[in-house]
């Protein structure tokens, strides 16, 4: 990836996290590890955001919600798994109330697992989610000149 | 007179990080009555006591929240060690209380800059923020996790702390002071901040002690009591402990409750270091609870007092593991103090509980 088009903003959204992996994702947009940087702005609303950072697996009360908030997001998007529950439900997988992993939910682009996960890994998974968004976006502009 | 009408708020919104839904029923921009709705996160782990034995458990315990990780996993523990009748060596409970103390100083920092944040000063969010990490690097330095540690274990704990690295935890403790000290200046003494928060969500004392709250949220509102000052463990070697009051009963008062209790915790911290005696730091912990043997144990975490019980059945795998947290004593009064509020101030009352969601819905 050479360089990206646009400032990607982020929405964050605890499904059912522990805490400490939101916590982390925070972190990594605050000036200790400074995503904002790259152009990386966190959101608070579905419709201006370019990538979901989703933590925590879903549960029955909450997998309405993660279907929402991805449905509100305009395309091209992408979706982040951070931390180990949001890939698979981790430690939880088999708590009564645990669905699974974010993808049961939603499709997931890039997985970023640890417990809890650490800020440079979502750097990392962030980084692929703009190239990620790159190729969705121009996939999005040929189809639309074949129309 | 205008119509009544019900605004939602969250479970997605901005100012929280974590999702809990209220129905705010609102008449002329105040709030008549707001209606909390939990359950987003509720995993069920009380239950995985039955597929992991009580060595296992605590890895589960301290995940029951990300914030106050380390008081979870002491206070399992330490239930666990007095039902299987277990002492510990002074070494560990020292170390113990030390990290406990420690993250009480991260999660207050990382509090006040939620408060900030939710206030509208966002250069203030990144300052708290970026102090924190210079605490998260000795958590690093000594556990290997930033949030998550897994350095405690039944019958003591899994790593020590030399005396240099503990001189070196006064030294960056005392390096934070001067930023902390001015980062407090501006929270405690600028106007438009005491405007924001001075008179607003105001509790009453008796209401406080009627609706059970704990913690720095009770204390704000000059109730008498903190877990710490019965003495449990290192915390009865300790000189003096007062808890912080503050008569005020708003959320200016909270904050600043909360904001003395930083430099507090660096003062236990400062004398425990100077005072941690030589030897073990685990004991090997063997067998399994008897049956229905029952132990309970309370715990101040940073946002007030934590309940644990835990049954046995003969097993090593427990009959019943049950928290109760301080979040869920602390939501009814927080019901109570948006009665009557302005629509904007709704997410400064949220915020000054120091709502954990993910502890109360476990």
């Amino acid at each position: 990836m050479g360089y990206a088009s646009k400032s990607p903003w982020v929405i964050h959204y605890d499904a059912s996290s522990c805490n400490g992996c939101d916590i982390e994702v925070l972190a990594a947009l605050c000036p200790g590890f400074d995503v904002e940087r790259f152009g990386i702005i966190n959101t608070g609303n579905p419709k201006h955001a370019d990538i979901f950072l989703v933590t925590g697996s879903v549960n029955e009360r909450n997998i309405s919600v993660v279907k929402q908030i991805y449905d509100q997001m305009v395309e091209p998007k992408v979706v982040v798994a951070c931390g180990i529950c949001a890939c698979t439900g981790g430690i939880f997988h088999d708590c009564y109330n645990v669905i699974g992993g974010v993808d049961k939910a939603i499709p997931v682009d890039v997985y970023a697992p640890g417990c809890a996960v650490r800020p440079e890994a979502i750097i990392d998974a962030v980084v692929q989610a703009i190239g990620i968004l790159e190729e969705k976006s121009k996939a999005l502009k040929e189809s639309k000149k074949g129309a | 007179m205008g119509k009544k009408s019900i605004i939602p708020f969250g479970p997605q919104h901005p100012v929280l990080p974590e999702p809990i839904h209220l129905d705010l029923v609102v008449e002329d921009e105040v709030v008549l009555e707001a209606t909390p709705q939990i359950g987003f996160i509720h995993r069920g782990l009380e239950r995985l006591v039955q597929t992991k034995d009580y060595n296992q458990f605590i890895y589960v315990a301290e995940r029951i929240c990300g914030i106050c990780a380390f008081g979870h996993s002491m206070g399992y523990a330490e239930t666990i060690e007095r039902l299987m009748g277990v002492e510990i060596p002074k070494r560990a409970e020292y170390l113990r209380v030390i990290w406990h103390e420690l993250s009480r100083v991260h999660s207050h920092i990382l509090w006040l800059g939620l408060a900030a944040d939710a206030f509208g000063h966002e250069a203030l969010f990144m300052h708290c923020w970026r102090l924190r990490e210079r605490v998260l690097d000795l958590f690093e330095k000594t556990t290997g996790g930033r949030v998550i540690f897994s350095v405690v274990k039944v019958g003591g704990v899994q790593r020590d702390i030399d005396k240099a690295t503990l001189d070196e935890f006064i030294h960056v403790l005392d390096g934070i002071k001067d930023e902390y000290e001015q980062i407090c200046n501006a929270f405690l003494n600028e106007p438009s901040v005491y405007n924001r928060t001075a008179g607003i969500g105001v509790i009453p004392k008796a209401d406080a002690l009627d609706l059970s709250m704990v913690g720095p949220f009770a204390r704000a509102s000059a109730v008498n009591y903190d877990v710490r000052m019965l003495g449990n463990g290192a915390y009865g070697d300790l000189s003096d402990f007062q808890p912080i009051l503050s008569e005020n009963c708003d959320c200016y008062a909270r904050m600043e409750v909360r904001a003395a209790e930083v430099p507090q915790s660096i003062e236990i911290i400062r004398e425990l270091a100077a005072k941690i005696p030589d030897g073990e730091i685990s004991v090997p912990v063997k067998g399994a609870p008897a049956i229905d043997s029952e132990a309970c144990n309370v715990l101040e975490q940073p946002r007030g007092e934590c309940y644990y019980f835990a049954k046995g059945n003969g097993t090593k795998y427990l009959d019943r593991m049950r928290m109760r947290t301080p979040t869920s004593q602390n939501i009814a009064g927080m019901a109570v103090a948006l009665k009557g509020c302005d629509v904007a101030d709704v997410n400064m009352i949220v915020l000054t509980i120091d709502p954990c969601i993910s502890c109360t819905e476990r």
